[in-house]
């Protein structure tokens, strides 16, 4: 009876361990980032890049149904390869480009946008990076999709691809 | 000369006053920044990370330092926009709970089976 119980005790706690190491070692350890969304965007206020006039988020948001804020920099080659799509996107009325220039120089940043095209309607300065934190940024580049109601319905990490678009489009004509 | 004294001890007062503050709003930088995993550079804290990440991190708690908000403010501040991972500290919550408990278990289980062993065999002897 004793030996039986000490079989069982030892079988279980064996069966046990195994089916945490089994589930455990079979999960991915890599961190993906936790893209948090249907949350409201806090309200901030910077200047902007070019008339460097103080703008506020919320009132720019306010102006159109959607908007689409993307965080970028001059010195960040992944914002080079998804430049392209931005531009793309500059044409379709339904969504308004906001920038956030993320730690850059001005120049630099002008530079930038004379060389591949400005497809942002208006570019915020966020010179220490503050503002793109507040968003719940990880660096650069980084986009959000936000409704009139600075609802965040999208997040994307790491630079825009088509497949991407195509999706912000579903999103934005499911919510219309 | 005399008022040159007086002028003297009251700037060395504030100088001094200064750099304490100073110092110590820093100590304050520091301890909470140890706490705190950098997302973009895993296996560091915030404190030791020199990356973008970590230094905007270090500066946003320096400001709500400042602000006078306390050290579980700013915790639960960057938990709701990074989530738990942010902190080394985990929560307690339905997904850990065994984490918690189970130690917990162990050591009342394994007190009472010493007290049995020691006392109710010895009594019994």
């Amino acid at each position: 009876m004793n030996k039986q119980i000490k079989f069982i005790l030892i079988f279980s706690s064996l069966l046990f361990i195994f089916i945490i190491f089994f589930f455990g070692l079979n999960k991915s350890n890599i961190y993906t980032p936790n893209k948090v969304t249907n949350i409201e965007i806090p309200n901030f206020e910077s200047r902007e890049l070019f008339s460097n006039q103080k703008i506020n988020a919320y009132e720019l948001i306010q102006n159109s149904d959607y908007s689409l804020i993307n965080i970028w920099a001059s010195w960040c080659l992944p914002c080079r390869d998804e430049h392209p799509i931005l531009i793309n996107l500059q044409d379709k009325k339904k969504l308004n480009l906001i920038g956030i220039n993320y730690k850059d120089k001005k120049k630099n940043s002008i530079k930038f946008l004379n060389e591949l095209g400005n497809p942002y309607d208006t570019i915020i300065i966020d010179k220490n990076g503050l503002i793109s934190v507040s968003l719940g940024a990880y660096g650069v580049p980084e986009t959000y999709l936000v409704n009139r109601n600075y609802k965040i319905l999208k997040r994307y990490v790491g630079p825009l691809n088509q497949e991407n678009v195509i999706e912000l489009f579903e999103i934005i004509n499911e919510n219309l | 000369m005399k008022i040159f004294k007086i002028f003297f001890f009251i700037f060395c007062f504030f100088y001094i006053f200064n750099i304490t503050s100073h110092v110590q709003a820093n100590q304050d930088v520091d301890k909470i920044s140890k706490n705190l995993r950098c997302l973009i550079c895993q296996g560091q804290s915030v404190y030791d990370s020199q990356s973008d990440f970590a230094l905007t991190i270090k500066m946003l708690i320096k400001n709500k330092l400042q602000e006078g908000e306390s050290e579980d403010e700013i915790y639960d501040y960057l938990k709701t926009l990074y989530g738990e991972w942010i902190v080394y500290d985990p929560e307690f919550n339905k997904k850990n709970l065994l984490l918690w408990v189970f130690p917990l278990i162990l050591f009342i289980f394994g007190g009472l089976l010493i007290y049995k062993k020691v006392f109710i065999n010895e009594h019994r002897k």
